[in-house]
């Protein structure tokens, strides 16, 4: 039997740090299993080599923040099949979605010499806003085992097996001990989704949130306890706003504290 | 079989887990690691927590000093003994497609048996127990707990010093085990003198004794170890009112209160990942991106997750309300129908370990109307 072509794989890059398309090249070990299952068409921070699209499958990496990217993103979704965004800016906007609580006028004018060379929209957003996103893999930057489970049951035609439960599951199956509990660090992993293999609550470091919400956030109780545990209102609007302050439940949560009576030196709720 | 009590000295403890290490045992007692007691294979008394006590309370767990030198002084550890017995990730199988598509399929075994589990609480060793109907005794046995639990030796411990969620003296586990053990130590510490009088349950466990030639307990070291048992039923930090509580459960299906608790909870899965005898599982495939080499693997799952009900077109308890309030009725009501026993032990994790601090105890009595011992 002759052998079928291998799907074609691209990867897109909008505005993001290109830290998860390096984890597809950190995949390392299994790097030589992934040439050998698809076909690397589009993929410049690894290759020169360009084959034209229809694409089976588009990784796409980063946020949409300029006028540009609004309307490549279309292009993109009409040449590939399945569209796979990974991370957490093109899963939230990222941590350049900041901008979305502040004045795109005034940081152009501050920033840039020549701010009239500068296209750019007022909001980063996610790729989802877009364009319609046949999976959303989360994480900054993503996990590339789990990289490889989207890639591995897509071309096997299965349902992934990503998770989206807390990061408190991880935790409690390899044993670490809650570092809110018994050592009363603030950690965001109750209502952030597991993925990372529970990578800083293995270090005795209180999660940050990197995967974004899992499927039931409960932010506002967390936030009683994390205020409970010596944080100030304005630690805990920080906490949420950081890599994926502009997923809804973290959002919702940072607005709801801003909205609180009482002194804050962070900026308006949106 | 004797039935003889005898005593044992710190030095008789030191022999005792080298003889079950002779026997080849795999000894697995409380350690100290990351500030909590956590139960690890230990080679020697010397890597138990000597000196060490514990303070806990809803959402809170530090370790403490204690100037008596008791090597078991402190209450339920950070887990019971379910991650030996009934493992958080296990390999239920690997397997491989060859050269020619045949695909074949290798179980897994189990290592790390035969063990003995030394220092065992009253409330974790009830757990044990309930494991072993739950798991072995009905239609189908599991066939991965039943390896691991098989010629386990259960040397189970006094609870001399109960924490502030401990409510074992409420559902009758604790604090001094009654049965279910091969041996049970009460640790006695009067002045100079350190003792360990230890009640034989099971023709093995007095074997053992003889083996060490452990000298019968006087009536006064009898009755100091029952002393340290009556006191500690006394200063439980929790209680729980077990009156009527199936029907009361039942009664309430529909209580306003559960959604207090569900603005509260934040379905993150602690209580039924501390809990001793929770035992939800799910299991997971894995394959590789050729697709020659899959796994099944086994893991901890929990009724908190919005997908452990998932089912066609949804979840089935979509609500954190639904999910805290099946898991308290299950736990306190209809494992009484499922298994005929009550599925709460008393060790009080799942308040501890809760990173809100819901109390299990203080739930049941608000929906009793009633206030709560709870001290926070």
């Amino acid at each position: 039997m002759p052998d079928a072509p291998l799907p074609k794989l691209a990867v897109w890059k909008f505005s993001s740090c290109d830290g998860c398309q390096l984890s597809l090249l950190n995949c390392e070990d299994e790097l030589l299993s992934i040439v050998g299952a698809v076909h690397i068409a589009y993929f410049p921070e690894a290759t020169r080599a360009v084959v034209e699209g229809p694409y089976d499958i588009s990784l796409v990496e980063g946020s949409v923040t300029t006028p540009e990217d609004a309307e490549r993103i279309h292009e993109i979704r009409a040449e590939s099949k399945l569209v796979v965004t990974i991370g957490a800016c093109a899963t939230a906007g990222g941590i350049q979605a900041l901008r979305n609580w502040g004045d795109i006028e005034q940081y152009r004018s501050i920033v840039y010499a020549h701010p009239e060379y500068l296209s750019t929209l007022a909001t980063s957003t996610a790729i989802g806003d877009h364009i319609n996103v046949d999976f959303e893999l989360r994480g900054c930057p993503i996990d590339k085992y789990q990289l490889i489970e989207v890639l591995a049951s897509h071309l096997q035609g299965r349902r992934p097996r990503i998770p989206t439960y807390s990061v408190c599951v991880e935790c409690k199956r390899k044993g670490n001990i809650c570092v809110p509990v018994a050592n009363g660090t603030p950690c965001l992993g109750p209502v952030t989704q597991a993925g990372c293999g529970a990578l800083c609550p293995s270090f005795a470091r209180g999660c940050y949130g990197c995967f974004g919400p899992q499927d039931s956030p409960n932010a506002p109780a967390l936030s009683d306890q994390l205020i409970e545990l010596g944080m100030t209102n304005d630690d805990v609007i920080r906490v949420y706003r950081t890599f994926n302050a502009e997923a809804d439940a973290f959002r919702a949560e940072s607005n709801r504290l801003q909205a609180l009576p009482g002194p804050s030196k962070q900026g308006a709720a949106k | 079989m004797t039935s003889t009590t005898r005593t044992l000295k710190v030095e008789g403890l030191r022999k005792l887990v080298e003889e079950l290490r002779a026997r080849g045992f795999t000894v697995i007692a409380p350690t100290v690691r990351d500030g909590a007691i956590v139960n690890a294979p230990i080679e020697s008394i010397d890597q138990l927590p000597r000196g060490v006590g514990d303070q806990q309370d809803a959402a809170h767990y530090r370790l403490t000093e204690r100037a008596d030198g008791a090597y078991f002084g402190y209450a339920a550890g950070a887990q019971s003994m379910k991650p030996v017995l009934f493992p958080a990730e296990e390999l239920l199988w690997r397997g491989k497609r060859d050269a020619a598509g045949a695909f074949t399929v290798q179980p897994a075994s189990n290592e790390g048996g035969p063990y003995a589990l030394l220092g065992v609480r009253g409330c974790d060793l009830k757990a044990i127990h309930i494991h072993d109907a739950v798991l072995t005794s009905r239609g189908f046995s599991d066939a991965h707990y039943a390896a691991r639990r098989a010629g386990a030796l259960l040397i189970s411990v006094t609870c001399g010093s109960p924490a502030g969620t401990c409510f074992c003296a409420s559902v009758g586990t604790g604090p001094r085990p009654s049965e279910g053990y091969d041996l049970s130590l009460t640790e006695v510490i009067k002045g100079s003198s350190h003792t360990f009088v230890v009640a034989v349950g099971t023709e093995r466990g007095a074997e053992i004794m003889d083996a060490l030639g452990a000298s019968t307990a006087s009536e006064a070291e009898m009755a100091a170890a029952d002393d340290i048992a009556k006191d500690a039923a006394l200063n439980m930090g929790r209680e729980l009112n077990t009156d009527g509580l199936k029907y009361l459960m039942y009664a309430n299906a529909e209580s306003s209160h559960w959604d207090d608790v569900a603005s509260r909870c934040l379905s993150c899965t602690n209580c039924t990942l501390v809990c001793p005898t929770c035992f939800c599982t799910s299991v997971e495939d894995v394959s590789d991106l050729t697709g020659q080499e899959a796994s099944r693997h086994r893991v901890w799952d929990s009724c908190f997750s919005e997908d452990f009900s998932y089912i066609h077109g949804g979840s089935v308890r979509e609500s954190p309300r639904s999910r805290y309030r099946q898991w308290i009725t299950h736990k306190l009501a209809s494992w009484e129908d499922q298994f005929g026993m009550t599925g709460c032990v008393g060790c009080g994790r799942c308040i501890t370990w809760c990173p809100v601090g819901i109390d299990i105890t203080a739930e049941a009595a608000a929906l009793r109307g009633t206030p709560s011992k709870a001290r926070k």
